[in-house]
């Protein structure tokens, strides 16, 4: 099955062809902000690290910063650092170019221009021929085993397990038939399931890496010394019906599909193979949009019960509603009704087919509502202190 | 699954899903394995909250889509509302 996409020089290809505003480090986001707001055609995405990090936790943000620029959705990248910070964006800069030498790259040191004024200039300059160069490009015949697919589930409800969760299975196991690949992720809404995705492991070392990543996940919750309900599922989610984890992950899993567990990947490591991969992510859902924005995903499948609004400044979010009362309630946010499962009106086949169309419609260019209304929410997992 | 108020997700279960609001005192039917069964529900049941269709014990699991959810604080009967108030999580309990 075809899509219409940007084909880059690298032999990757993109569903978007945003031009991205990254601020190294969090001083530098209210400049990255006011150079996207001069220069439509532009995105731009704010965080709170890039400084006073060590080891493990600075390598990780670095990476989530620099695959938003290496992105195949992306074009062309402006990166703004104050001058001072430890995640240089000078060496960001060079390692983007490195990756993608044709992609336009444009630094901007805030200290070296001279202050934030000046600095806005600088990049706005920059980003309006960037996105002049954009703007000339044009969409070509791509083959749907490219796409990466996230999937995602959101202010979940007790729906969620019986609509919107399996349809999006379907389609999933629709897109690994194709040849693509499809992440599942939120490793905390998968304890009490994760048996059932471990049935699945290719291998035995696939089968230990998710008893693994289930244990690390658990040993830190119960590390707060309090019961983890409440925090997970949240309250929201017990209001919706789900009364423990157990519950919600059994729920969640339908996500998956069918197909076999083929690997299980660190935060925001790049996925590199086809069929189903679970990448380990905090249940929190923009650090998991984020880390699996960072690891390739071109477009995100986002199911929700309670209903939630948010969207990747790279990545489109396909809002499926596990109910139609908040399909109708949240019209503005919601690009799908899974609730027909519910009344009856459709079968669980049906809506799994119907998001997997939509799917190719939206990896060729068609809008979804988060893009139109312009979120842009990004988080990174943080793995170590401020210091 | 078009009039069903109530969904059993696997044979096994001891709870079903209600669909639409129920308000107590009330008779759902639901189906489990292929069997009919009739509950009389003696608890409100906001929508997708689930109620008990057989009797569970004290300390015995609750069952949902197969598999354990966790299990009874106290003794349930069927038709009563089956949420935190009466059962316990096994999972992320830093607190025991």
């Amino acid at each position: 099955m075809k899509f219409m996409g940007y084909r880059r020089s690298n032999g990757t290809v993109g569903i978007r062809n945003h031009v991205i505003i990254i601020p190294s480090v969090v001083c530098a986001n209210r400049v990255a902000r006011g150079i996207s707001q001069l220069v439509t055609g532009t995105t731009w995405i704010e965080h709170q690290h890039g400084c006073t990090q060590l080891g493990a936790d600075a390598a990780l943000t670095r990476r989530v910063l620099v695959a938003h620029g290496t992105h195949p959705n992306v074009c062309g990248v402006v990166i703004v650092g104050l001058g001072c910070e430890t995640l240089r964006a000078q060496d960001m800069a060079a390692e983007i170019k490195e990756t993608c030498p044709d992609k336009p790259v444009h630094l901007v040191i805030i200290q070296d221009e001279g202050g934030s004024v000046k600095a806005i200039a600088a990049g706005a300059s920059a980003a309006q021929e960037i996105v002049g160069g954009a703007s000339s490009m044009k969409r070509t015949q791509s083959d749907v085993a490219e796409l990466i697919l996230g999937t995602e589930c959101g202010g979940s409800d007790a729906c969620s397990g019986i609509s919107a969760n399996p349809a999006l299975g379907v389609a999933c196991d629709l897109l690994i038939d194709a040849g693509g690949s499809v992440i599942l992720a939120e490793t905390t809404e998968l304890i009490g399931a994760e048996h059932l995705i471990a049935a699945r492991a290719v291998s035995e070392q696939v089968t230990a890496r998710c008893y693994d990543v289930i244990r690390r996940c658990e040993d830190s919750a119960k590390a707060m010394g309090v019961d983890m309900r409440g925090g997970q599922p949240t309250p929201g989610n017990i209001e919706g019906g789900l009364s423990s984890i157990e519950e919600k992950s059994l729920g969640c899993i339908y996500k998956a599909g069918t197909k076999p567990l083929q690997d299980v990947i660190d935060y925001a490591m790049p996925v590199t193979k086809k069929g189903l991969i679970w990448m380990d992510t905090p249940g929190q859902d923009i650090e998991q949009l984020t880390g699996m924005v960072a690891g390739g995903c071109h477009i995100i499948v986002f199911t929700t019960g309670r209903g939630t609004c948010c969207g990747s400044p790279i990545a489109p979010a396909i809002k499926v509603a596990t109910n139609t009362e908040i399909f109708e309630k949240m019209k503005d946010n919601m690009d799908m009704n899974a609730g027909t499962i519910i009344t009856g009106h459709e079968s669980i086949r049906e809506v799994g087919k119907r998001i997997f169309e939509e799917v190719v419609q939206v990896a060729s260019g068609k809008l979804v509502k988060a893009e139109s209304l312009g979120f842009n929410d990004f988080a990174i997992k943080r793995i170590g202190p401020s210091m | 699954m078009a009039t069903k108020k109530a969904i059993v997700m696997e044979g096994n279960d001891n709870v079903a899903t209600v669909v639409e609001p129920i308000e107590a005192p009330g008779e759902i039917v639901v189906e489990a394995a292929g069997d009919k069964i009739v509950v009389h529900i003696t608890d409100n049941i906001p929508f997708g909250h689930k109620f008990a269709i057989r009797d569970i014990p004290e300390g015995s699991l609750i069952l949902k889509y197969g598999e354990p959810i966790g299990l009874a604080r106290i003794d349930i009967k069927a038709g009563e509302h089956v949420h935190v108030h009466n059962l316990e999580s096994k999972r992320g309990r830093g607190d025991q």
